[in-house]
This record gives structure tokens, sequence and C-alpha cells, in this order.
């Protein structure tokens, strides 16, 4: 007992808890975004292996860090446009297509990666994000450490969930985006376009995810390993259900997640962990997410329109 | 830009849009050469020279298809019921896994009780892990592409812990491995002396069976009637849940087979990497045959043949092996949009 308070009291398990949570926060964002306009985008878990890939690789050649995370951005963008304009214009079952862009993306990804650098067995490291200590805040007991001793990557992904959060319920774009994954009929009555709407979530969406992926290679890590991402955007799906499609809710989601992982992690060390085969700790998260799955189904307001193609003047 | 259904598609149209979309493919198989510089029709005549150049080649592609048969079989029958099921990784090794257990030595039968046993119990455990999903989806309405996918990671695990637990082999050197099977359990060669195993042809009949089961049985009617239209087939009066549940069965059932015979025919043993993603590789191999049984056989080949041949050519031309993956999931994405494109005309405007 006494040991899992020390574990639970020390800065050190805080810190951890908020960088495992960082880049599943991105990622979440991003698939959120997409579902909420009415588009499940499985393509998740290959745009991070993508973004992880790009953002560091770009770096290793030399451009600024920041310049990175654009370039992760884009790429992951990039297989949002192709994701969207097969599922949104054409009507593709966003099943298949989005498990294509996962094996597309991861693939391409490793086959750069192997272009690139063709002969090395430990993957070369980068410079990548220090922590950035925020003046006073830091210096308060426990969390200052915890929440104020961040990458600059991990505020972002906090700022975001408020960014979204504002732009899904505060503006006439966040109201659009909603109702294209409501009902999309509603919106072309006002003049608007659904494709065009849905799209540009995916993109956007998709880039977050990227973004998320690129902050393990560039933030909580330095370099890039195949299965790094490792079923990390199927969590985050599991998270926007478990959020309810709302921002705040799948943040807390994201950071009850990163306390558990952060908890079986050094669980694992203790003298309680060393009889336990270390892979029932490592399940725990995936059975943690479905768990939770299956407890918020029961009261789950899944967009209307979810995975619905929209054809117009169609009802 | 709009879809209007096209009433009788010309021959031309079913078959001049795949036809584009397999050359896309190529194309881009071509370019990803060059990029890594090798000479393109040199890169696709080693692939295709790796995947059926020699009867050691073409063997070795039929070997890599059998799991692809079942786990495609597998993907096919749920995906046809509109069951998400991208859990196949997870029930193949669940089927493995069992074989072992029965195969092993446990049983001192003789091959005519033991090989019936071994895939009876395979096929029970598969169809025991997607009934999880599959009831969470009935019951609660649990999304099961979600609960699949975690699932893979889970029992992934849980073979990882019994290769380095209970089912280590002694005499492995301590790697994370089972003890070989015994002679009676390993499925025979079906030629004396060419390297091709019996779980093939189980394969080829698992294909002939699922097919007669979709087009002559009640089930497989009930099947195709909630995959259509969930709410009509309810109306009609069909138990639909009790449906799903059937399908998950036969689903996870085909894609412990996969194991199985990967167990008993060509490895002889459970490792941890027994599977390259064949569970996920038969989403392609599926949806390339359009759901159609049948057709798993021969996308199954195919998709085998780009993978093998792929090795070989990287071996050779230095092209990384991941083209493989590139190719077949451009295959799978330009397909999909190919047959849509064939069926429905674009309206701009």
């Amino acid at each position: 007992m006494a040991e899992i308070l020390d574990i639970l009291l020390s800065a050190s398990f805080w810190a951890a808890v908020i960088r495992i949570a960082s880049p599943l926060i991105f990622a979440t964002m991003g698939e959120l975004i997409c579902e909420r306009a009415g588009v499940l985008n499985l393509g998740i878990e290959g745009i991070m292996v993508a973004g992880a890939f790009a953002g560091w690789m770009a770096v290793y050649f030399g451009l600024g860090l920041w310049t990175g995370v654009a370039v992760a951005m884009g790429a992951g963008m990039l297989f949002g446009l192709l994701h969207a304009t097969l599922t949104v214009p054409f009507g593709l079952s966003q099943h298949v297509v989005g498990l294509g862009i996962t094996l597309l993306a991861t693939a391409a990804a490793y086959f750069a990666y192997r272009l690139a650098l063709p002969r090395v067995t430990t993957p070369p490291r980068i410079e990548a994000f220090q922590p950035l200590p925020i003046p006073y805040l830091s210096d308060l007991p426990i969390i200052g450490h915890a929440l104020f001793t961040q990458t600059p990557l991990t505020y972002l992904a906090f700022a975001l969930v408020g960014a979204v959060s504002l732009i899904l319920y505060r503006t006439p774009l966040g109201l659009a985006v909603r109702a294209a994954g409501e009902n999309p009929a509603a919106v072309e009555a006002q003049g608007l376009s659904v494709t065009a709407i849905r799209m540009g979530a995916v993109m956007v969406g998709s880039g977050l995810m990227a973004v998320g992926g690129a902050f393990l290679t560039m933030s909580a890590f330095n370099s890039f390993f195949f299965e790094m991402i490792n079923g990390r955007g199927w969590i985050c799906i599991a998270l926007v259900v478990f959020g309810a499609w709302m921002p705040g809710k799948a943040l807390l989601g994201a950071v009850l997640f990163g306390i558990f992982d952060a908890f079986q992690i050094r669980l694992q060390q203790t003298a309680l962990g060393a009889d336990i085969p270390y892979q029932v700790f490592l399940m725990l998260p995936f059975l943690l997410s479905i768990l939770a799955l299956v407890v918020m189904s029961r009261r789950a307001a899944v967009p209307a329109a979810l995975m619905v193609p929209y054809s117009k003047g169609e009802r | 830009m709009r879809l209007e259904p096209v009433a009788n598609p010309s021959l031309a149209r079913l078959l001049g849009f795949p036809a584009v979309a397999l050359a896309l493919t190529v194309l881009i198989g071509s370019a990803l050469a060059m990029t890594a510089g090798a000479d393109p029709f040199a890169t696709l005549g080693l692939i295709l020279r790796g995947a059926a150049g020699s009867q050691f080649a073409l063997l070795e592609t039929l070997n890599r298809a059998t799991p692809l048969i079942f786990t495609g079989l597998a993907v096919a029958v749920a995906f046809r019921a509109r069951l998400w099921n991208i859990g196949a990784e997870a029930q193949l090794y669940a089927g493995a896994v069992m074989t072992v257990l029965l195969g092993t030595g446990a049983l001192g039968w003789p091959s005519g009780l033991l090989w019936p046993a071994m895939a009876g119990a395979a096929m029970l455990t598969g169809a025991l892990v997607l009934l999880g999903p599959a009831i969470l989806k009935v019951r609660f309405g649990v999304d099961e592409v979600v609960t699949t996918l975690l699932f893979n990671f889970v029992v992934l695990l849980f073979v990882s812990m019994l290769l380095e637990g209970p089912l280590k082999d002694p005499m492995g050197m301590g790697w994370p491995q089972s003890p070989r099977l015994v002679p009676e359990a390993r499925l025979p060669r079906i030629v004396e002396g060419l390297r091709l195993h019996w779980g093939f042809a189980l394969g080829l009949i698992a294909a002939v069976l699922v097919w007669l089961i979709q087009t002559r049985t009640t089930l497989g009617y009930e099947m195709r009637a909630v995959g259509l239209n969930r709410q009509a087939a309810e109306f009609a009066g069909i138990p639909v849940g009790r449906v799903i549940l059937k399908t998950a069965l036969l689903s996870g059932g085909l894609a412990a087979l996969a194991g199985f015979s990967e167990v008993a025919g060509l490895k002889g043993n459970l490792t941890l990497d027994i599977s390259p993603g064949f569970g996920y590789t038969g989403i392609i191999v599926a949806m390339l045959a359009l759901l159609h049984p049948l057709g798993v056989v021969v996308t199954a080949i195919f998709v085998a043949g780009v993978f093998v041949g792929a090795d070989s050519m990287s071996r050779a031309a230095g092209v990384p092996t991941y083209i493989a993956n590139i190719m077949l999931a451009t295959a799978l994405l330009t397909m999909v949009l190919a047959i849509q494109l064939s069926r429905f005309r674009v309206k701009w405007g």
C-alpha cells in the first residue's frame, strides 16, 4: 500500500501521466473532429505512424522542430485528403477506406524510412523538444513539475482541447461541422456544402492525428521505431466514444488513460509486479479501453449521420 | 458532384474501371521502384519471377496463400453480414495455441483422430474469441471494429505470456517458442517431395463449403439479408442478433483454421511471429474478391504472390520489401473506388 501511495505522490508520476496523455489528446481531438462531421477515420493508426516518421525525418534532415511539426501535419492532411475524397464524394465504405489508409500510410512510412536509412540498425536521434518550465507555476509542489515543466507540444495539446471546444460549440463553423454529422440535409438547406465541410474536417482531423504521432518521435522520445504507435490510434477511437464525442470529456479520458498507463509501468517495478508476467500489465490498457467502451455505450450520443454517406438531393 | 446509379452497366464499364485500378497499382509500384533507384520494369519482372517463376516460387506462393485463404474467408463471411471483424489476427493466434495444446503429445491419438480434434478445437477457440465482441455488439451496441482491433493486442500479449511461461519449449534455448508438434499431429505434404501441405487443400475445401453455406442454406440467406439491410431483415422476422452471433462463430472459426494450418502444416511449432499480419491482410484479400468465397482463393494467391515476389525482388534489387504493402493498399483503395464507379455515374454540379 505504501508503495502505491509513494507512486501516486511522486511528481515524476504525474509528469509521466501528462506525457503519455499528450499524443493521445492530439489524435483523439483529430478523430473527434472527423466523427463529429460524420466520418469515422480508421486511418488514424497509420496516419499517426506517418506523422511520427515525417516530423522526425524533417528534423533529422535539418529542418527546425516547429517546421517538423508542420511537415507531420501536412503529411497527415494529405492522407486525410485521400480518405475524405474516397469516403465523402464517392461514398465508399469508411471501414474499408480507413483500414486501407492505415495500411498505406504505415507502409509508406516504413518504405521511406528504409529508403532514407538503408543500413542503420539503431535509428539516429534528433534534438527533440525540451521541457519549457513556465515561470512561477512550475515551482508549485507536485503539480508544478507535472503540469508546467512539459515540452511546448504538451501545452499545445491542452490548448487544442479548449480551441476545439470553442470552435465546435461557439462558432458558426463548429455548428456547421456538428450539423454535418447530425443532419446533413439541414446543412445543405442552409446553402452550405456537406461535402466541403466533411472533407475539411477529415483533413484537419488527420493533420492533428499526425501531430499526435509526431509527439512521440519529437517530444516523448527522439527517434523513430517500427511498431512505435502500437495501437495508440485504436485507443484514441475508444477515447472518442468514452468522451461521448465531447472534447472536454475526451480529454478526461486521455488523462485517466495516462494515469492508468503510468501507474502500471511503475507497478511492474514493485515487488508485486515482479510476480506477475509483464504482459498482463501491457494488456491492461487495452482491456480497460474495451471496458470503457462497454460502460459508455449505454448512454453514448453517437452523431446521427456517422458513417452515413451524404448524397445531395437524396432523403 | 453526385453519383447516379447506372441501370445496366456495360461489360466495358464493369471491367474497364477495375483494369484501370490494376494499372494504377502497377504504375505506383513502378514509381516507387524508381524512387529507390531501380529499373521499374526489372523490378516488376523480379516480383513476377519471385512469385511464379519456378516450381519452388509457385509452391512458396501457395504456401503463403494458405493462411490468407482462411483469414480472407473469415473476413468475407463477416463483412457480408456487416459484422466488421478486424480481429482475424487474434482468432488466428487462438487457433494456433489450441493446436499446440492438443498436438504436442497431450493426446496419444492417431493422425486420423488427432487432425479433426485439433482443427475442431482450434475453430471453437477462434469462434469464442470473436463471440465476445459480437455479444458486446448485439447486447450493448458496442462497435465491434474497435473491440476486435483492441482484442488483437490483448491476445498477442497473452500468447507472448504463454510462450514465455507454460507453453515455453524447455529445449528451445530460451527462445519464446512452443515445443514442436508430435509427428502424428503434423499435416503431411499433398504430393511427396513438393513443399505444399494439406492445409492448402483444406483452404480450398473451406472456400467451397462457405460458398455452399452462403448460397444454399437458410443461414446464408439470413446473413446476406442482415448485411443488405438490417431493419428490413428485422421486419421480415429474421432474428438479426442471433444471425450476427452465428456469423461471428463461423468467421472466428475460419480465421482460427489459419493458425491451425500454419502450426500443423508449415511451422510445426508456435512462435510470436507466426503471422506477419495475415489477419489484417485477410481484409484486402476479401475486399479484392468482392467478398465472394471462391474469389477469395484467387485473390489470396494473388496477394501472397505480391508478398513472396517482393521479398525475393528486395533481396535481388534492394528495393525495400514494404513496396508490397504499399501496392496492396493501393490495389485495395483503387479497387473499391473502381467497383463504385462501375455501378455509379459521376454527375458534376
